[in-house]
């Protein structure tokens, strides 16, 4: 699960994490008042969506709108606000649909010396969490660790006892800090990491993390990934979900305990486990077809799941047919089959259905299929199922 | 010959009581008599507060360790929910057990951070979480797995994810191909067994004549098994990763199957078994065919 900036710093600052002062204004006015509230000649106006790449970014509505503006009087926060709430803001990351902006965060500008890049993730080779910074702030740190890697560092911690000062001042004085900016290191780095760890995060990104003038150090961004499966001790951090900025269908498809990824194509694939139901995906690309979502109903495939995963696959207009892909192990084919019968009646069907089943009882599931009398193909192998669907198309 | 399960294997369950724990428990109970006849190779289990009580035949025990004494286990399944796995694999592994076989879905990644540093230094195995187990054909299953789909023989597999195991196992059996052992290590971040520890296994098991590697995408740890396969791995080995056509930055169903960071994509892992001589397969419909390519290569 993912959220806002705002959102972000409101924990970080909870947490002691120095960040700037800074308003959510969901209007013109609020926006206005903000800027008088922070009392600063100047103020950064930044469009709250959860993709990255916002400054770059523009509005369809406003092309020459930007998605964070530093801006100098209440006029002129009012007036950028205008333009951006409400608006569809295109970044690199959105995707060309771009995201609707509702909300707003009015900063304090700062006298800015250094910008840096900060994140933590978990790192499975060292099998615990990594404190990763760079000289290079603000710059896409993918795009560093490319062309020059020498300017990351890397600091394993140990999740229980957190990171150590000393580590915290190896950081620093690798990047050049004063005697104060290294002192202000080894408040704000382990302090970092405890909430990271704190809140069963996946990801902490602060880029740019900035060094003032006065060596202070301050997360002037914030960007964390929760761990969805430790979600159930974060109730403070569920009440901050943003559905808006979620796709519908794979948030219902969560909500009946199907894991569904959407995709641009037009097969859509039903399978029970995640790698059987990517392999599908992969399957259908080989045999020259374009899948249109990755779809585990999981172990179990009951018949409620199973109707529900056929009405968020067909609910997707670009799906001109279906592949199911169930491999029968515990959960018997005849009664997978069942199953399938009864949602393909519940949804009414109208594409070209393949099923390819395998595994207990399969005999009976298939003889089932056929006295159905409904215009389902049946497949006998993964390569048999893929041509039988891509050919479907053309029917 | 096998590897981590045998015929001196004795299994409780921990979470014995639960839907699942107890389904299960049932099905390998009856895998294991159809297999060894006549000997108990699921012998108990475990839920704190229910021991004294027996469920379906099976004795429930208060803990891990009272459960070992009284049975002589030395393996233990876990089916305990995701907020209170990590302790019960704790328990198991303070307890003593030689192998703990974690099916559980969804524990949070910073609860395995603790149990793998708990779990440092100890002589436990961990399997898992989020994987279907480990199955050694003819002898006994310690999971999900259906039974009958796995043939005894000699190819061990080493898979990330449950139902591409069975697809597998199934592609094995329709070329003639059984297998030795076939081990689930599990689709998250961080799991307590890795697939070189398994390839070392099964280099090292003489009843193991060739070996499938199932990956998929996220993080390196095909890349890693590349490497040693290159270096230290004899036996012929094939292998397949799924997800060659996600998309960055989704997660596919698995908490560790994600391409983040510009890492962890089906094609480098695809190049890098290539490179160690593994034969890989582009179609998940042609394991089979691949680990048959690899072992008339040999």
């Amino acid at each position: 699960m993912k959220i806002h900036e705002y959102q972000a710093k409101q924990l970080f600052k909870a947490a002691g994490v120095p960040v700037p002062q800074g308003i959510v204004a969901k209007s013109a006015e609020e926006a206005a008042a903000a800027f008088t509230t922070l009392g600063g000649p100047i103020a950064v106006v930044k469009s709250q969506i959860h993709a990255g790449g916002r400054g770059k970014g523009t509005f369809k509505e406003h092309p020459t709108q930007r998605g964070v503006v530093l801006v100098k009087s209440a006029a002129e926060a009012a007036e950028n606000a205008n333009r951006m709430l409400g608006s569809t803001l295109v970044t690199i990351q959105t995707g060309d649909d771009g995201k609707q902006v509702n909300t707003l965060f009015v900063e304090q500008g700062l006298k800015i010396a250094r910008e840096l890049y900060l994140g933590i993730v978990v790192d499975r080779e060292v099998g615990g969490p990594v404190l990763i910074m760079s000289s290079e702030g603000g710059m896409d740190i993918e795009e560093v660790a490319r062309h020059s890697p020498e300017k990351i560092i890397a600091e394993p911690f140990d999740a229980v006892a957190g990171l150590y000062p000393y580590q915290a001042r190896k950081m620093a004085y690798a990047l050049g800090f004063d005697a104060i900016g290294v002192r202000n290191a080894e408040k704000f780095l382990p302090q970092i990491c405890k909430f990271f760890v704190a809140y069963d995060c996946s990801m902490v990104e602060i880029n740019p993390l900035i060094l003032t003038e006065d060596s202070q150090l301050l997360a002037l961004d914030g960007k964390v990934t929760f761990d969805d499966n430790a979600l159930f001790r974060h109730k403070d951090v569920v009440a901050l979900r943003d559905l808006s900025e979620e796709d519908p269908a794979e948030v219902r498809a969560a909500d009946t305990g199907l894991s569904y990824v959407k995709l641009n194509g037009n097969i859509g694939c039903l399978v029970n486990g995640a790698g059987l139901a990517m392999s599908t995906m992969d399957l259908i690309k080989l045999h020259g077809g374009e899948p249109a979502n990755f779809l585990d109903v999981g172990g179990g495939a009951n018949e409620d799941q199973v109707t529900e995963a056929f009405r968020i696959i067909l609910a997707d207009k670009n799906v001109k047919a279906v592949l199911v892909n169930i491999f029968g192990g515990i959960m018997k084919c005849d009664i997978i089959v069942s199953a399938l019968l009864n949602a393909y009646e519940k949804v009414g069907f109208n594409v070209p259905l393949v099923v390819r089943l395998e595994g207990t009882n399969v005999e009976i599931a298939r003889e089932m299929l056929k006295a159905s009398g409904r215009d389902i193909i049946s497949a006998t192998d993964l390569a048999d199922a893929a041509q039988k669907v891509v050919k479907s198309l053309g029917a | 010959m096998s590897i981590l399960v045998s015929k001196s294997t004795r299994v409780i369950t921990q979470g014995i009581t639960g839907n699942s724990g107890l389904f299960h428990s049932q099905q390998c109970r009856a895998y294991a008599a159809e297999c060894q006849p006549g000997v108990d190779v699921f012998v108990g289990g475990v839920t704190p507060g229910k021991g004294g009580t027996t469920v379906d035949g099976f004795p429930v025990f208060n803990s891990v360790r009272d459960a070992k004494e009284k049975t002589g286990a030395n393996t233990s399944m876990v089916f305990v929910p995701p907020p209170f796995c990590a302790d019960a694999i704790l328990e198991a592994a303070d307890a003593g057990m030689e192998l703990i076989v974690a099916i559980t879905e969804g524990i949070p990644v910073m609860d395995m951070l603790r149990v793998k540093r708990g779990m440092a230094g100890s002589k436990s195995r961990l399997i898992g979480p989020n994987c279907p187990g480990v199955i050694t054909p003819g002898i006994a299953k310690i999971g999900i797995m259906p039974g009958y789909i796995h043939k005894p023989g000699t190819i061990g597999i080493i898979s990330k994810s449950g139902t591409l195991t069975y697809e597998a196992a199934w592609q094995l059996g329709r070329v003639g191909l059984g297998q030795s052992t076939a081990v689930g290590i599990g689709g998250d971040p961080i799991n307590g067994t890795n697939y070189i520890e398994l390839l070392e296994m099964f280099q090292n098991d003489p009843g193991t004549e060739g070996i499938l590697v199932i990956g998929e995408i996220g993080g390196s740890a095909e890349q890693l098994a590349a490497e040693y396969i290159k270096s230290h791995v004899a036996k012929p080995v094939a292998g397949f990763i799924a997800g060659q056509t996600a998309p960055p930055g989704k997660r596919m169903g698995h908490a560790g199957a994600i391409i983040s960071g510009g890492g962890g994509g089906a094609a480098e892992k695809m190049a890098a078994l290539r490179a160690a001589g593994v034969i890989v397969s582009d179609s998940p419909g042609g394991m089979g065919d691949a680990m048959k390519k690899a072992m008339q290569k040999a």
